[in-house]
């Protein structure tokens, strides 16, 4: 601790502090004004060529009062469930228990435990389990959910799932090593999430 | 000052995420109804074909996949 303190008063009237991401210009699309000066030494009759960067949709930015709608990018390793989907709120399964986001929620990095999640738009309420993932909040009210098997309630075989939980509550019980044990008490996790979904 | 952050269950018995992450994907596509979970598994199977180089040049490829033929 006192170690810290000392490099940090030797640095602190040296160093510039580093910008945060959300700080930093997202609108390159004059280029890399460095760049283009150094080109226009070398070659100033032709243009410079454009860099990756100018290629890039810039982050939208963040607005200064409240934004009334939350966008959505939901997305699956496969496909884009919802893609910049303007909705109401989303309620997703942090680890730390159902995480409602609102327009204006702090920027978050949630990982997501087996369990429902839904997207609220108006009146209509979309459910999907989420087998696990994460899910980002950033400050202009964008979240990106990311879930590797995503589905919809109505496509899950109740039958499938309490055969699942007998099964594995029996492994855990029978487990030896502690990988066992774990793989056990991931089905159960799993079967049961799947079970409270679809009854709850 | 040591690090009390709680870890998870699988991470203490040496488990990955991605490891985790792909056995709870690979439950819950078990547990679908039937024309869903065959697409599910199909879409999910990986294969890759390998083939080691001696002198420069390839040998014959062996084909690989995640769920071994028997």
């Amino acid at each position: 601790m006192f170690r810290q303190a000392a490099h940090r008063l030797l640095t602190r009237s040296t160093t510039i502090r580093r910008l945060y991401s959300t700080e930093v210009a997202t609108d390159a699309s004059s280029g890399d004004s460095a760049f283009v000066e150094a080109w226009k030494k070398v070659a100033p009759n032709i243009d410079p060529p454009k860099t990756p960067i100018q290629f890039m949709e810039p982050r939208p930015p963040t607005p200064s009062t409240l934004p009334s709608k939350l966008t959505v990018n939901f997305v699956l390793p496969y496909a884009a469930e919802l893609s910049k989907a303007e909705v109401d709120m989303v309620i997703v399964p942090a680890t730390t228990g159902q995480m409602g986001i609102l327009p204006g929620h702090v920027p978050t990095i949630a990982e997501l435990k087996p369990g429902l999640l839904s997207v609220h738009e108006g009146n209509d309420v979309k459910k999907y389990f989420i087998s696990s993932g994460f899910a980002f909040v950033h400050s202009n009210s964008y979240t990106d959910i990311l879930a590797v098997e995503a589905v919809p309630l109505d496509r899950i075989d109740p039958a499938q799932v309490q055969k699942g939980l007998s099964e594995f509550t029996q492994k855990l019980s029978s487990a030896s090593t502690d990988l066992d044990k774990a793989e056990a008490q991931i089905g159960v996790d799993v079967h049961s999430a799947l079970n409270s979904a679809l009854t709850g | 000052m040591a690090s009390t952050a709680a870890v998870p269950f699988w991470r203490s018995a040496g488990m990955t995420y991605i490891t985790y992450s792909n056995i709870c994907a690979n439950l819950v596509r078990n547990c679908l109804k039937e024309p869903f979970k065959s697409e599910a598994i199909g879409r999910e199977k990986v294969h890759f074909s390998v083939s080691k180089w001696v002198d420069g040049k390839p040998q014959k490829p062996t084909i690989r996949s995640d769920t071994p033929e028997v």
